[in-house]
């Protein structure tokens, strides 16, 4: 038994940690989403081992499933973008990497230098229905009934959001937002905020606002 | 109505007065301001008289009184009380100060009449007759030191009233700085009397002191010192003399009582009240008499030289007080305040017959270009004339019987105080010089055009100048005044001179020796501790002195009837071959360059240093570098703000490493 | 089972996600990096899950799962506004909010 949860363990890991690499390696933003499928299936694999039987499958419906979809149909919209070489906050290219390796060894460290109970065990024995589907919507229902209800909140707003952000505009809004959107402007930079709060043409003066202006 | 109610009652009047005319400046009409005033003052007078009839009630020895309104300050040892004392000697200085002022508020009523701050000019004659008052009233040492400090502000708005001029705020400011250099002396001698007696009260103090001192200790002679310094800046002695003629800047009914009659001689008064610490240390009084004989000998020579015919009176105010002096540091008490009294009388008719001479000028104050005043100018002439022979003691005028009485205590108590005595009989001659220089000047000689113009019946007016430098004012503004005015036209002018013409004659009858002496028995009680006081010359060496007196009193004027009357025109030709003794006196032995460059410069050198070091490199160097440093880090930090996305992902992450090292470090 | 492997490979993966969030400039890929570090704490929550018996860390990490899905929606809809605003899809050209 051990032995099958090592290799399965393994398994899972290499996966995991293949598609991770690839997902921040590749160039072809489209090639990255793909790795990300590999990578959450993977991880469906190690929740499984872990006895949790609902979230693995929630993993693959939700995750792999409706949210990757999500990102596939985003990235045919947006389409494949070539990032230029030229780096404008100079050396992050080396920093970056540097400083997450830090924090993997800090990490590590802190997980095998601790005395933390559970490690170096068998862990308790655990029921049969341990991460199943009842016994999770029991303690949802139960114990976490409010956070039930948050997500659920939660949920309803992002997808009332998603809606508002992505959907058509009136015409005032978005011409307001387009010229005095170019970001390569450093002088019009004061005018764009402006133009989103109180609708100031960029030369200052005021348009249909005469109120504000007294 | 006792003793004490009186007293209360001659400070409130003047109060009172000054507050209605101050605070009613803008509904009183016309001229009522300066009657109310008048009013005001005499109605203390009468007050004064009526203290005087309670006191001489009591018996000798009971003579003095005192009485508190309110706990001024009770804590931790000091027991300050608003109390006033009234005892001979304040009820004699409050009957001269309200009835000289009374007289000198109605000469005012008409000489200010055309002024446009008439009210602003009464109410500050009252609170300065008031505090005048308050200084000799008061009972104890706190409430001196706040009757002297009101004098000082009072004399210097009173001094610096037409203040349009510069010259006259200017001379208001120096005769406040010094003023305050003598409050200075004048409080650190009140705590070094309360540190060792323990209390600010008169009586207490003056009883105390033959036990808490021994004779010329150190810390009595510290006292004392002090006392002279106050005294000194008030009474304009050297060498703090220099802001009495700059006073002259002032209207002249303020010179006659400031400068004349009051004010100055509150120094006499402060030195004869603590005579008691005086005799405990005599080297001190001795310090204060030659100061008075150095003082009264200096002034009479600028008098001499010096043109402006008010600054000719103020300096012989210095130079009078300085025998007041002398009689008071000497133990001639009697003789000093007599003198004081005589003085008040002639040197106010003399300030008020030159200010009707100033109006006939059309405001010229110099006696170069005025002569033969006599036709045009009788009854001011006349009294001109009164004034100056009591001034020069002439017999049988009251100066002549005062200022005698001081110089024959002097050389009654011998030794080296003969020099006072020989210095006093010198300065004597001196003064009969210029007390008709000035009147021969002025009255003798050919009548100088404004002199023509009145003795054809009117006025002479010119175009409004600043007397001291000639340079043309304009009197938008309404003061000084455009009206001149003459006594031999103003009746309260008139009656005002006329009265004190009466006194400077016979006012001496009441110290004739050998066979009166009113003042001496009036002021003995508030003496008798005083083993000085009671040295009294006899009547015959009295004699000698009055005719030596009388002698110096007619060589100076005989000198001067030459020099001006006989032989007109020597005085320029001495002035020619002596040009180094006339620079020398009538820069008044530049005591005021002196003072520009040891006391002036230095100090401006100090504060432009402070200014452009101190100040600008330091302070403010320290706060700019503050701001630039705040700054600075601000440059730095901005820096930061790049708007990058990535920037502040990478922060946070290296943030986040950085605190897990941090507790890593921590934990192991 | 030995949580530790599971909590190095999930310090691992949180670390690989935050090295891309870092070096990609493309808004979609780092978002997609910042699932990969949602995921990492997900292993590590239901590791711990297991190790104690008890059930809660996997409703946490359910509860995480409904915030990453809320925040990808989110996300991709900005990236969405951007692309119909014609800005370039670059996380380095969004620099209005500076100091």
């Amino acid at each position: 038994m051990r032995g099958v949860e090592e290799v399965a363990f393994f398994a899972g890991a290499i996966g995991a940690l293949g598609g991770a690499i690839a997902v921040i390696a590749l160039r072809n933003p489209f090639y990255s989403v793909l790795a990300l499928v590999v990578h959450l299936v993977s991880l469906a694999g190690l929740f499984l081992i872990l006895h949790a039987e609902f979230l693995a499958a929630a993993q693959v419906v939700v995750y792999a499933g409706a949210i990757v979809v999500l990102y596939v149909f985003v990235a045919a919209y947006v389409g494949g973008i070539e990032e230029p070489l030229w780096e404008p906050i100079p050396g992050q290219r080396f920093i970056g990497p540097l400083l997450a390796a830090a924090l993997f060894v800090e990490l590590s460290i802190a997980v095998l230098g601790t005395a933390l109970a559970g490690l170096d065990t068998e862990g308790p024995t655990i029921p049969l229905d341990f991460g199943s589907p009842a016994a999770i919507g029991e303690l949802f229902l139960e114990r976490f009934l409010i956070a039930f209800e948050a997500a659920s909140i939660l949920l309803l707003i992002a997808a009332v959001g998603a809606v508002v952000l992505a959907g058509k505009r009136a015409a005032p809004g978005g011409a307001g937002g387009g010229p005095a959107g170019d970001p390569h402007e450093a002088a019009g930079d004061r005018g764009e905020t402006q133009s989103q709060l109180g609708r100031v043409a960029p030369d200052g003066a005021p348009t249909g606002a005469p109120p504000e202006a007294a | 109505m006792s003793a004490t109610t009186y007293g209360w009652l001659v400070l409130a009047f003047p109060l009172a007065g000054s507050l209605v005319c101050g605070l009613g400046f803008r509904r009183l009409p016309g001229r009522s301001a300066g009657w109310i005033a008048t009013a005001a003052i005499f109605a203390a007078f009468v007050s004064a008289v009526g203290a005087l009839f309670m006191l001489l009630d009591h018996p000798a020895e009971e003579r003095e009184l005192t009485s508190s309104l309110w706990d001024y300050a009770s804590a931790a040892g000091l027991d300050i009380q608003l109390g006033i004392l009234v005892d001979p000697l304040s009820v004699y200085m409050c009957l001269i100060v309200s009835g000289v002022s009374s007289l000198i508020h109605l000469y005012s009523v008409t000489y200010m009449a055309s002024d446009e701050g008439l009210r602003r000019y009464f109410s500050y004659l009252n609170f300065f007759v008031f505090s005048m008052l308050l200084l000799v009233l008061a009972g104890n040492f706190a409430l001196l030191i706040v009757g002297w400090a009101f004098v000082g502000f009072a004399s210097y708005a009173l001094i610096s009233f037409w203040y349009r001029r510069e010259t006259a705020t200017r001379a208001g400011m120096k005769a406040f700085v010094i003023n305050v250099i003598g409050d200075i002396g004048l409080v650190f001698a009140a705590f070094v009397i309360f540190r060792e007696v323990g209390s600010f009260d008169y009586l207490e103090v003056f009883e105390a002191a033959p036990e808490t001192f021994s004779v010329n200790d150190g810390t009595a002679i510290a006292i004392c010192v002090g006392l002279m310094v106050g005294a000194f800046a008030k009474s304009a002695q050297l060498p703090l003399h220099t802001w009495l003629a700059d006073a002259m800047e002032g209207p002249t009914p303020v010179s006659a009582l400031i400068h004349a009659a009051t004010m100055v001689t509150a120094g006499v008064y402060l030195i004869a009240r603590t005579h008691s610490l005086f005799e405990v240390a005599p080297t001190a009084a001795d310090i204060a008499a030659f100061t008075g004989l150095l003082t009264l000998v200096f002034a009479a020579s600028v008098a001499l030289v010096v043109t402006d015919i008010k600054r000719i009176i103020a300096y012989s105010t210095i130079s009078q007080i300085g025998y007041m002096i002398v009689g008071v540091s000497i133990g001639a008490y009697a003789a000093g305040l007599f003198h004081l009294m005589t003085h008040a009388f002639f040197k106010a008719l003399l300030f008020m017959a030159a200010g009707s001479i100033i109006g006939a000028m059309a405001g010229v104050q110099n006696i170069d270009r005025m002569s033969g005043f006599r036709r045009a100018l009788p009854f001011t002439g006349a009294l001109l004339a009164v004034g100056a022979l009591a001034l020069a003691g002439a017999p049988p005028f009251s100066g002549w019987l005062s200022k005698d009485e001081i110089l024959v205590f002097a050389a009654e108590r011998g030794g080296f105080y003969w020099i006072f005595a020989i210095g006093g009989y010198i300065a004597a001659a001196m003064t009969a010089f210029y007390a008709f220089r000035i009147t021969f000047r002025v009255l003798y000689g050919e009548p100088c055009p404004e002199a023509r113009e009145l003795e054809q019946g009117h006025l002479a007016h010119s175009e409004p100048a600043n007397p001291l430098t000639g340079e043309p004012e304009d009197t938008e503004v309404g003061f000084p005044g455009p009206g001149h005015y003459v006594a031999e036209r103003e009746v309260p002018m008139k009656v005002a001179m006329g009265v004190l013409g009466l006194l400077a004659t016979v006012a001496g009858a009441v110290q004739i020796p050998g066979v009166t002496d009113v003042i001496d028995s009036f002021l003995e009680p508030a003496f008798e501790d005083s083993p000085l006081a009671h040295i009294h010359p006899s009547t015959s060496s009295a004699y000698i002195g009055l005719a030596v007196g009388a002698a110096m009193a007619v060589v100076g004027i005989g000198l001067a009837y030459y020099l001006y009357v006989v032989a007109p025109g020597t005085t320029d030709r001495i002035r020619a071959r002596a040009r180094a003794a006339y620079a020398f006196l009538s820069h008044k032995w530049y005591f005021d360059e002196l003072y520009d460059a040891v006391v002036y410069r230095p100090l401006i050198a100090v504060g432009s240093f402070a200014n452009s070091v101190v100040e600008r490199v330091v302070v403010d160097g320290l706060v700019s570098a503050t701001v630039g440093a705040v700054r600075g880090v601000g440059v730095l930090v901005r820096d930061a703000q790049s708007g990058f996305v990535r920037a502040y992902a990478l922060l946070l992450i290296a943030g986040f490493a950085a605190l897990g090292l941090y507790f890593l470090i921590v934990a192991s | 089972m030995d949580l530790t492997w599971y909590l190095v490979l999930s310090a691992l993966l949180f670390a690989t996600g935050a090295a891309g969030v870092l070096i990609r400039r493309s808004p979609l890929v780092i978002l997609l990096c910042l699932e990969l570090m949602l995921n990492a704490g997900n292993l590590a929550l239901l590791a711990f899950a297991r190790a104690n018996g008890d059930q809660d860390g996997q409703i946490f990490a359910l509860v995480v799962m409904v915030v990453a899905a809320c925040e990808v929606v989110v996300g991709l809809g900005l990236i969405v506004a951007m692309y119909r605003r014609r800005l370039p899809l670059n996380v380095d050209d969004m620099r209005s909010l500076r100091g």
